[in-house]
């Protein structure tokens, strides 16, 4: 049975800057990385394998969306352990917000078949969104569990794990398959190992383009979203505040503390 | 295949505004033309708007049977609650959902689904300035469970079927809507910080930050009902509440098969810290990994007590083991947006920067004067946090009394 993973390649957002004087964004140099949320789900994915495989002989695949560049980031799962690779690159699917992005990979999931369980990352560092998981949950109609923190139990039919909320969190016991998302807080990702890395260079990534499977042109691409971007601005610039230098801390506290009075706080 | 977008080569006039703005590094100048990459272009629209000369076109959709979408009408929200009580951010909806309903000349309506007591919770809403609250009361619906609140939500709004539909961006919102939106296939722009309606084109303007905060971009959903969007908590004005002012309560069932869920909730634990739920503070104190150890956190206890503060704290802390996740603000934690921030021993890296910055007052204290958080702090004071922090609480403590 299959372990899926779902990942996006995203811009490191460390680089991502605006350009005080044109306030434009300034990408020279921005490297793509594996969203930061998914490499907690790729670590859960080879960490519940190696969990389960008394019970169930499980592989792990990972699975992207993007042009052929996001294929250095199924690489990157690979060498970090994951079993097989698929990219799901076309033209046609370029444009696709959530709705049509979770449509893609949930097509993509129902044609690899025989799968337990779907992770994906809680949200994309770029977009923010957190929408494309509870949709493939949707598209596939599966329960679905978000913001997992841990995976208490997990067998072959069944899971139960913490969902993390505001006040607490849940737990929360549903069958499989399912689709979860993952914090953070859920384990420490691993480092590629030589080994894994050197298998990685050679594995083959299993390629999917619009004519591989039966999608719906309604439901894909620009033309399958029901959201399109109007306009991309920068947000308002902040007036530079004052900072108080060492010989200054008493002025300093008096102004703050005259601040939170103004705003009712104090 | 026709590639759908294009730049038109008369226009271009080479001022390479478009290379500098489009995200994925798809656009290049070759003989003072700009030239986009397919491979790399994702169709994200930002070059659009900044050409000059409007050169750059992306095609317009058509579809074969557009959608009959007139019928739609009026505004809903999404009423969460928990254990029966409504919660606040559903009064921030329902101050926005009133505006923009009054701006389209439409009814607000909330929808509220849950357990046994959630029928008389209902007035509150209506004592906001709600029109109409559609209930759907059920013991088995007393905790949030997905499947079934979709399965009803998604009923409720195909038959009530409004034109907009407002909820909020939280820890149920980001789970429910998106499921929901897929179901009746429709467009949801998450965690919207400002919304507006176009009352000629009744087209709702959905703006929210991308790029971890670094740019803001304005969503629309054309061809789809009702336009969703989820609404970052404490961005909106809560609706006043006023005694005696009523509206329609119309209850409805819940379903059989609508009440079945293959998930299931086994117990909630409620962390027991005052100090944890940052998303909701109005205040709070931060540590970074100026804090030194996990003792020193209660430096900052102290402080966020006399205040009314939750304590927070950089990914640095937590990775440390000095704090648990639950206080994490940043990228990989939570996005915080509290009146006052006070950021303390937090050098401010951007992934710290995009989970606080658009707080509303941002005070920051650090040995470092060179640190990126007085970049972005309304105050800032270079000190020892082990100095600067306790006087202050001893001088507001000194206030107080």
């Amino acid at each position: 049975m299959k372990i899926i993973v779902c990942i996006k390649q995203v811009p490191n957002t460390t680089d991502v800057k605006i350009d005080p004087k044109t306030n434009t964004l300034i990408r020279e140099g921005v490297e793509s990385i594996i969203n930061p949320f998914d490499m907690y789900a790729i670590e859960e994915a080879i960490r519940l394998k190696e969990r389960l495989k008394d019970t169930v002989e499980a592989t792990t695949a990972c699975l992207t969306m993007g042009p052929p560049q996001a294929e250095s980031s199924l690489r990157e799962a690979l060498s970090m352990g994951i079993d097989e690779a698929v990219l799901i690159s076309d033209r046609a699917f370029a444009g696709s917000d959530t709705w049509a992005t979770s449509y893609t990979l949930a097509e993509t999931i129902r044609s690899l078949g025989d799968y337990l369980l779907i992770l994906c990352g809680k949200q994309a560092s770029d977009g923010d969104t957190a929408q494309v998981g509870p949709g493939i949950a949707a598209h596939l109609d599966l329960p679905q569990i978000t913001f997992i923190r841990k995976i208490e139990q997990i067998s072959k039919e069944n899971i139960v794990a913490e969902r993390l909320m505001e006040y607490g969190y849940d737990v929360i016991s549903s069958p499989l398959p399912a689709v979860i998302t993952v914090v953070k807080e859920i384990n420490e990702p691993r480092l590629p190992s030589l080994k894994g890395k050197m298998r990685a260079k050679k594995a083959e990534v299993k390629k999917v383009v619009k004519a591989d499977l039966p999608f719906n042109d309604k439901f894909i691409g620009l033309d399958g979203s029901p959201t399109i971007v109007n306009k991309i601005f920068s947000p308002p610039k902040k007036e530079p505040g004052h900072v108080f230098q060492e010989h200054e801390i008493d002025q300093g506290l008096d102004v703050i503390i005259k601040t939170l009075r103004g705003q009712n706080i104090i | 295949m026709k590639e759908k977008i294009q730049v038109i080569l008369d226009q271009c006039i080479g001022c390479t505004i478009c290379v500098k703005k489009c995200p994925y590094d798809a656009i290049e100048m070759k003989d003072k033309k700009a030239v986009i990459d397919l491979e790399k272009c994702t169709l994200c629209g930002a070059c659009v708007p900044v050409c000059p000369t409007k050169a750059i076109v992306i095609q317009e959709k058509k579809r074969a049977i557009d959608r009959d979408i007139t019928h739609y009408r009026g505004v809903m929200i999404y009423a969460e609650q928990k254990r029966g009580e409504i919660q606040s951010v559903s009064y921030e909806l329902a101050g926005k959902g009133r505006e923009l309903a009054d701006k389209l000349g439409e009814k607000l309506t909330a929808v509220l689904i849950g357990g046994k007591g959630v029928l008389v919770a209902a007035q509150e809403l209506t004592a906001r300035g709600v029109d109409r609250v559609v209930v759907v009361e059920n013991d088995n619906l007393e905790s949030f469970l997905d499947e079934c609140y979709s399965k009803i939500l998604a009923r409720v709004i195909s038959e009530e079927k409004p034109e907009i539909f407002l909820a909020g961006a939280t820890a149920i919102g980001r789970s429910l809507i998106p499921r929901t939106a897929v179901e009746i296939y429709t467009g949801l722009t998450a965690d919207c910080t400002s919304l507006d309606v176009n009352p000629e084109t009744r087209e709702l303007l959905q703006t929210r930050p991308a790029f971890g905060g670094n740019i803001m971009a304005t969503i629309l959903t054309p061809h789809h009902r009702p336009q969703m969007a989820t609404v970052r908590h404490k961005v909106m004005k809560e609706a006043e509440k006023r005694d005696g002012r009523k509206g329609e309560i119309k209850a409805i069932e819940a379903l059989a098969e609508e009440l079945v869920s293959r998930a299931k909730v086994i117990k909630f634990v409620e962390e027991e810290e005052s100090t944890v739920n940052i998303t909701e503070a109005d205040i709070i104190v931060s540590g970074g990994r100026g804090m030194r150890g996990p003792e020193n956190y209660r430096v900052l206890e102290e402080l966020a007590l006399e205040i009314g503060g939750a304590v927070g704290a950089s990914r640095a802390a937590v990775d440390a083991g000095w704090i648990p996740y639950s206080h994490q603000v940043g990228q990989t934690g939570k996005t915080v947006q509290p009146k006052v921030y006070i950021a303390c021993g937090i050098s401010g890296a951007i992934q710290h920067q995009v989970g606080m910055r658009s707080s509303d007052i941002i005070i920051a204290v650090n040995k470092d004067p060179h640190a990126p958080i007085f970049d972005i702090a309304d105050y800032g004071i270079v000190g020892d946090l082990f100095d600067v922090v306790p006087k202050l609480t001893k001088k507001i403590k000194a206030l107080s009394k």
